[in-house]
C-alpha cells in the first residue's frame, strides 16, 4: 500500500519537468537582465518573456499523449497537465502582449513584473500537473506569493496596497485552510498521493471527512467561491489591470486544474459527501455574483464579480462531477481564459497614467469614437453573457447539457435564471458605449501593436472556440479522462456515442 | 434538389454586413446594403420557383456534421411552412433598407446596415433551421442586432425598451434550451447517440408529466415571442420606441418566429400535450385578440396602436394553430404572412408621417386626405388589408382561422369573431381622426405627399396585399402538404381529439369564397 521512498526508486524523468525548468529559469534570467535595464525602457524584457513562454509551449507538446509520471508521483504528465500547461502559458502570453506598454506607462518596475509574472506561471503549471498534495501547496504558494507582489506592485497608489495587503492576509488564511486540510487527510488516509487517495479515501471516517472539507475551503478561496469571494472586488479593482487580469485568468485556471484533479479525479469515494455541499456553493455563488454584480459602476469591480458567477457556472459542473462535466469545464476554462484577457486588455487601452478610466461611464460614445475596440468590447460581453456562437455560450452549453445529462435538472435552471439576470449587467457597458456621448478619449491605441494584437487574440479565440468547438472539446475530453491515468472508465465518455 | 442554395441564402447578408463595414461614407453603405439585400430576395424566389408543391418534407435540404461531440449537425431545409416566411423575411428587409435609406435613418447609416443584415441572417437561418442547436443559435444570433435597433437609432425610453426585449426573450429561450437538452438526452437511450436533429427527436417516448414540462419550456419561449397575452408587455414598449425599419422587421417576421416556433417545434415535438392544452391556448389567444384590439382603441398614439393591433391579430394566429386541424393550421400559416405584409406597411406608413411630424399622436392630425391623398390612399389599402376586408390578403387568412376554431369549438370562433370586429372599429376610427375631417393643425396643410422612393417601398407591399387576396392557391398549395404531414403526426398521436380530418375541399370552399368577392 505504501511506496518505500527511497532515492533510487526516484523515477528522475526531466521531460514532464522542461517546461517548468524554461519559465523558473527564464524568469530568472529575466531578474537579472533587468538590473541593467531601467523601468522606462522595460519593452525588451517583456519580449524577453514572450521568448521564454514560448520556449515552454514547444517543450510542453511532445508531453501529449505521454502519460507520464516523475519524481515518484509528484508530478504528472498526463494530457491533463498539457492543457492547463498550454492554456496556461497561452494567457501569460496574452498578459505579457497587453502589459508591453502599460508596464512602462505606469511605472512599474519592469523587471521584477516579469519576472513575477513568469515565476507565478510556473507555480500555476505546477498546481496543474500536481500529483500529490504537497506540490499542489508548493505550486499555490509560488503562485500565490508571486501574485501578492503583483498586486502591491503600483506602490505609491494606495489602492494597489490596499489590494495587496487584502489578497495576502486572506490568501494567507486560505492557504492555511489548505494546509490542515491536507494534514487531516493524510491523518486520514496515510497518503498524500492523489492516485493513492482514489482507492483510499473512501467511507465516511470524520476526519477525512473534515480534511475533504478544509481543502474545500481552501480552494474555494482561490476561486473565489462565495462565502469565500469577499478580498475578489477589491483586490481586483485596485490591482493594476493587467495583473487584474492575471489573477483573473491565470490564479483561476491553477486553482481549477488542482481543485478538478483533486476532487474529480481523486476523491469520487466521497463524492455524495461533497457534491452536495459544492450544489449549495454553485448556487450561492452563482447568485451572488450576478446580483452584486447588476449594481457595480466600476467595471473591474463588475468583472470581478462577473468572475463570481463564473465560477459559479464552474462550481455547478463540479457538483455533477461526471468526466463529461469535467471535460465541459475545461473547455469552459479556455473560453472564459480567452474572453476575460481581452475585455482586460480592452481596459488597458481605456487607461493612461494618473486616469484608469474603468468605470462604465467612462465608455460612453466608444462606438463611435472607437468602433473597433468597442466591436471587440462587445463581442467580449456577449460571450460572457453566452450568446452564440461565441466560445462563453458553448461553454455554458457544455456545463448545462454535463449537468442535465446526471439529472441536475433544477441546478440547471437556477443558473439558467442567473443566466438572464447576467444580461443585465453585462448589457450596460454595451449600452453606454453605443447609445450615449461624451465618455473618456481613447489615446494613440493606433501606436500600441503588442496591446492590439493581445485583443485580436482573444476576440479570434473566442469567435473559433465558439463557432468551431468540436476540437478544444474533443481535446478537452482527452485531457480529462487522461487524468485517470488510464483508459477512460466506464461512465467517462458518456458524451460519446 | 441539392445545392448550397439555403446556405446561401442565410449566410449571403452576413457577408453583405461585413461589406457595409468597409463603405467609406453613408450613401455608399445604404447602396450597398440594398443591394445585397437583393441577393437573398433573388434566392428566395428562386427557391419557390424550384419548389416541389407536393412534396410535404424538406427541400433544399443540406446535412453535414458541425460538433460531433454533441452530436450537433448543420441540418437546413425549406418546407411548406418555412417557405414564404423566407419570401417575407427577404422581402421586407429589402424594403426596409430601401425606407430607411430615404432619411428615416439619419446617422450611422453603416452600423445600422450591418445590423439590418446581421439581422436577416438571424432570421433566415432559425427558419431553415431542423437541428435544434442551430435553431437555438440563429434565435438567439437575431437578439443581438434587433437589440441594437432598437437602442440606439430608437425613440424616447428606448433602452428600457431594449433591455426589456432581451431580457423578456432571453428568459424564455434560455429555458427552452433547458428543455432542448433534457429532450435530448431523453432520446440517447433511445436512440443510441446524441442528437438535436428533430426528425430524430420526433420519436422520443416521453412520460406525459416529461413531456408536459418540456412543452412549457418550449411554449414559453415561443409564447413570449409570438406574443401571447399575458407575457406580451414587452411588445408595446419594443415596437413603439424602435426605428420605423425596426418596427417593420419585429412585427413582420421576429413575432412570426414565435409561432412558427410553435408548428415547427413545441407541436410536433410534443402533439399529445398541444392537443390537451388547446384549449388553454385558443383561450388566452382569444383574450390575446379581444384585449389587444380593446387596448389598440383607446391608444393616443399610432404606432402605440398598431403594435397593440399585432397582440391582437397574432392571438388570431395560434387560434387558428391550436385549432389543430387543417383550416386552422393553414389559416395560421396564411395569416402569418398577411400580418408580415399589412402591420409591417402600417409601420411603415406610420413611420413615413412621423418623419414628416415628428409626433405620432392621433389628435396632431386630421384631415390629411386633403393635403396628402397619396398617403390617405395607400394607408386605406392597407388598413383594410389589416381589418380583413375580402378581396384583400387579410381577409383569407382569418377566414380559415375562424372556419378552423369553429370546427373545432365553436364559441372561440364566436369570441374571435368580436375581436375582428373590433379590430375594424379601431382601425376605422383612427382613420376617420387622422385623414378625414377638417384640417385642424396648421402645420399639416403644407405637408409633402409621398416621395418616389416611399411609394416604391409601398407599392410591392400594395400588390402583395391584393394578390394574396385574389389567389390564395397557389400559396396554400405549398402550405396544405406540410401542414397536413404535421396535423397527421398529431392525430396519430392523439386519438381522442375531435378530429376532423383533412377535406380540401373545406379549403377550396373557403378560397372561392375570397377569390368572389
Amino acid at each position: 500500500m505504501t511506496t518505500a521512498v527511497s532515492l533510487a526508486a526516484i523515477n528522475f524523468n526531466w521531460l514532464p519537468i522542461l517546461p517548468l525548468l524554461v519559465v523558473t529559469a527564464g524568469a530568472m534570467v529575466v531578474l537579472l537582465a533587468g538590473v541593467r535595464v531601467s523601468d522606462r525602457d522595460s519593452e525588451g524584457l517583456g519580449w524577453l518573456s514572450l521568448v521564454v513562454i514560448a520556449i515552454a509551449v514547444a517543450t510542453s507538446l511532445p508531453m501529449l499523449g505521454a502519460q507520464q509520471v516523475t519524481f515518484s508521483g509528484a508530478l504528472v504528465a498526463d494530457d491533463f497537465t498539457v492543457f492547463f500547461y498550454i492554456v496556461i502559458l497561452l494567457a501569460a502570453a496574452v498578459i505579457v502582449l497587453m502589459s508591453l506598454d502599460y508596464v512602462a506607462d505606469e511605472g512599474l518596475p519592469g523587471a521584477e513584473y516579469y519576472a513575477l509574472v513568469l515565476f507565478a506561471t510556473a507555480g500555476m503549471m505546477l498546481m496543474a500537473a500536481a500529483g500529490d498534495l504537497i506540490i499542489i501547496f508548493l505550486g499555490l504558494e509560488t503562485m500565490s506569493i508571486s501574485v501578492y507582489i503583483l498586486a502591491g506592485l503600483a506602490r505609491t497608489d494606495v489602492r494597489s496596497n490596499e489590494a495587496a495587503m487584502k489578497y495576502f492576509l486572506l490568501g494567507a488564511f486560505s492557504t492555511g485552510f489548505l494546509l490542515y486540510g491536507i494534514a487531516l487527510v493524510y491523518g486520514a488516509t496515510g497518503t498524500i498521493k492523489l492516485h493513492a487517495l482514489s482507492t483510499l479515501a473512501v467511507g465516511a471516517s470524520p476526519m477525512l471527512l473534515l480534511g475533504v472539507g478544509l481543502l474545500l475551503i481552501g480552494f474555494g478561496f482561490k476561486v473565489a467561491a462565495v462565502p469565500f469571494h469577499m478580498w475578489t472586488p477589491d483586490v481586483y479593482e485596485g490591482a493594476p489591470t493587467s495583473v487584474t487580469a492575471f489573477m483573473a485568468v491565470g490564479v483561476k485556471l491553477a486553482a481549477f486544474a488542482a481543485f478538478l484533479r483533486v476532487f474529480l479525479v481523486h476523491l469520487l469515494g466521497v463524492q455524495s459527501d461533497w457534491s452536495i455541499v459544492l450544489w449549495v456553493l454553485a448556487v450561492l455563488t452563482m447568485t451572488t455574483g450576478n446580483i452584486v454584480a447588476l449594481m457595480q459602476t466600476n467595471l473591474k469591480r463588475m468583472l470581478a464579480y462577473s468572475a463570481i458567477a463564473h465560477a459559479g457556472y464552474i462550481l455547478v459542473a463540479m457538483t455533477v462531477g461526471s468526466s463529461a462535466a469535467g471535460a465541459a469545464i475545461l473547455y469552459y476554462l479556455l473560453g472564459y481564459a480567452f474572453t476575460n484577457l481581452g475585455a482586460f486588455a480592452i481596459l488597458i487601452a481605456m487607461a493612461r497614467r494618473g486616469h484608469p478610466h474603468e468605470t462604465i461611464a467612462d465608455l460612453r460614445g466608444l462606438g463611435t469614437r472607437e468602433p473597433a475596440l468597442a466591436g471587440a468590447m462587445a463581442i467580449m460581453l456577449f460571450s460572457l453573457t453566452g450568446v452564440p456562437p461565441l466560445a462563453g455560450f458553448v461553454g455554458k452549453f457544455s456545463i448545462f447539457s454535463a449537468a442535465l445529462n446526471a439529472g441536475y435538472v433544477w441546478l440547471v435552471v437556477i443558473a439558467v435564471l442567473n443566466s438572464v439576470m447576467s444580461a443585465y449587467y453585462y448589457l450596460r457597458p454595451i449600452v453606454a458605449m453605443y447609445t450615449d456621448t461624451g465618455g473618456a478619449e481613447v489615446v494613440r491605441i493606433g501606436s500600441r501593436p503588442a496591446l492590439i494584437a493581445a485583443i485580436a487574440i482573444a476576440v479570434i479565440a473566442t469567435v473559433i472556440i465558439g463557432i468551431y468547438p468540436q476540437p478544444y472539446m474533443a481535446a478537452s475530453t482527452s485531457a480529462f479522462t487522461s487524468a485517470f491515468g488510464k483508459p477512460p472508465l466506464a461512465t467517462t465518455a458518456s458524451l460519446h456515442p | 434538389m441539392g445545392g448550397y442554395w439555403l446556405s446561401a441564402l442565410v449566410f449571403m447578408p452576413l457577408l453583405g454586413a461585413a461589406f457595409v463595414t468597409l463603405q467609406s461614407d453613408e450613401r455608399a453603405a445604404w447602396r450597398s446594403a440594398f443591394i445585397f439585400s437583393l441577393i437573398p430576395l433573388a434566392i428566395s424566389f428562386y427557391v419557390l420557383a424550384a419548389f416541389d408543391a407536393r412534396d410535404a418534407g424538406y427541400q433544399f435540404v443540406e446535412h453535414y456534421n458541425w460538433i460531433p461531440h454533441f452530436g450537433v449537425s448543420y441540418h437546413i431545409g425549406v418546407d411548406g411552412i418555412s417557405l414564404f416566411l423566407l419570401l417575407l423575411t427577404t422581402i421586407l428587409i429589402s424594403l426596409s433598407l430601401l425606407y430607411s435609406g430615404g432619411g428615416d435613418i439619419e446617422f450611422r447609416a453603416r452600423e445600422f446596415c450591418f445590423f439590418m443584415l446581421v439581422l436577416e441572417t438571424g432570421l433566415l437561418g432559425a427558419l431553415v433551421s431542423i437541428d435544434l442547436f442551430l435553431f437555438y443559435v440563429f434565435w438567439e444570433v437575431m437578439l443581438v442586432p434587433m437589440y441594437f435597433l432598437i437602442g440606439i437609432w430608437g425613440h424616447g425610453r428606448k433602452i428600457y425598451a431594449a433591455f426589456k426585449f432581451i431580457l423578456y426573450t432571453m428568459l424564455g429561450s434560455l429555458l427552452m434550451l433547458v428543455a432542448i437538452l433534457y429532450l435530448v438526452f431523453k432520446a440517447r437511450s433511445t436512440l443510441g447517440h446524441l442528437s438535436f436533429d428533430l426528425p430524430d427527436l420526433m420519436t422520443v417516448p416521453l412520460t406525459m408529466t416529461e413531456a408536459r414540462w418540456l412543452f412549457a419550456g418550449f411554449a414559453l419561449a415561443f409564447a413570449i415571442k409570438v406574443p401571447m397575452w399575458p407575457v406580451h408587455t414587452w411588445l408595446p414598449d419594443a415596437h413603439t420606441e424602435a426605428p420605423t425599419a425596426g418596427s417593420v422587421i419585429l412585427a413582420g417576421v421576429m413575432l412570426k418566429m414565435g409561432t412558427y416556433g410553435f408548428l415547427r417545434f413545441a407541436i410536433p415535438l410534443f402533439p399529445d400535450v398541444a392537443a390537451e392544452a388547446a384549449p388553454i391556448f385558443m383561450a388566452l389567444a382569444v383574450v390575446g385578440i379581444i384585449f389587444g384590439a380593446l387596448v389598440a382603441l383607446v391608444q393616443p398614439d399610432l404606432k402605440r396602436l398598431v403594435a397593440y393591433s399585432s397582440v391582437s391579430h397574432l392571438g388570431f394566429v395560434v387560434l387558428g394553430m391550436f385549432a389543430l386541424n387543417p383550416q386552422g393550421m393553414e389559416g395560421a400559416v396564411y395569416q402569418m404572412l398577411n400580418h408580415g405584409v399589412s402591420t409591417g406597411a402600417l409601420f411603415l406608413l406610420v413611420g413615413m408621417v412621423y418623419l414628416r411630424r415628428h409626433t405620432r399622436e392621433i389628435a396632431e392630425f386630421g384631415g390629411l386626405w386633403h393635403s396628402i391623398p397619396v398617403y390617405a390612399g395607400i394607408f386605406m389599402v392597407v388598413m383594410l388589408s389589416s381589418a380583413g376586408l375580402p378581396g384583400l390578403n387579410g381577409f383569407v387568412g382569418e377566414f380559415l382561422i375562424l372556419l378552423g376554431a369553429y370546427l373545432h369549438t365553436w364559441l372561440a370562433a364566436v369570441f374571435a369573431v368580436s375581436g375582428l370586429i373590433l379590430g375594424a372599429l379601431y382601425l376605422f376610427y383612427a382613420y376617420e381622426r387622422v385623414m378625414f375631417g377638417p384640417i385642424t393643425r396648421d402645420v399639416n396643410r403644407s405637408l409633402p405627399d409621398l416621395s418616389r422612393r416611399e411609394v416604391a417601398v409601398m407599392a410591392p407591399l400594395l400588390a402583395l396585399m391584393f394578390l394574396m387576396g385574389f389567389f390564395p392557391r397557389p400559396l396554400l398549395n405549398r402550405i396544405e402538404p406540410s401542414v397536413a404531414a404535421l396535423l397527421q403526426r398529431t392525430h396519430s398521436h392523439v386519438a381522442r381529439i375531435d378530429s376532423h380530418p383533412p377535406t380540401p375541399a373545406v379549403v377550396a370552399a373557403a378560397t372561392r369564397t375570397a377569390n368572389l368577392r
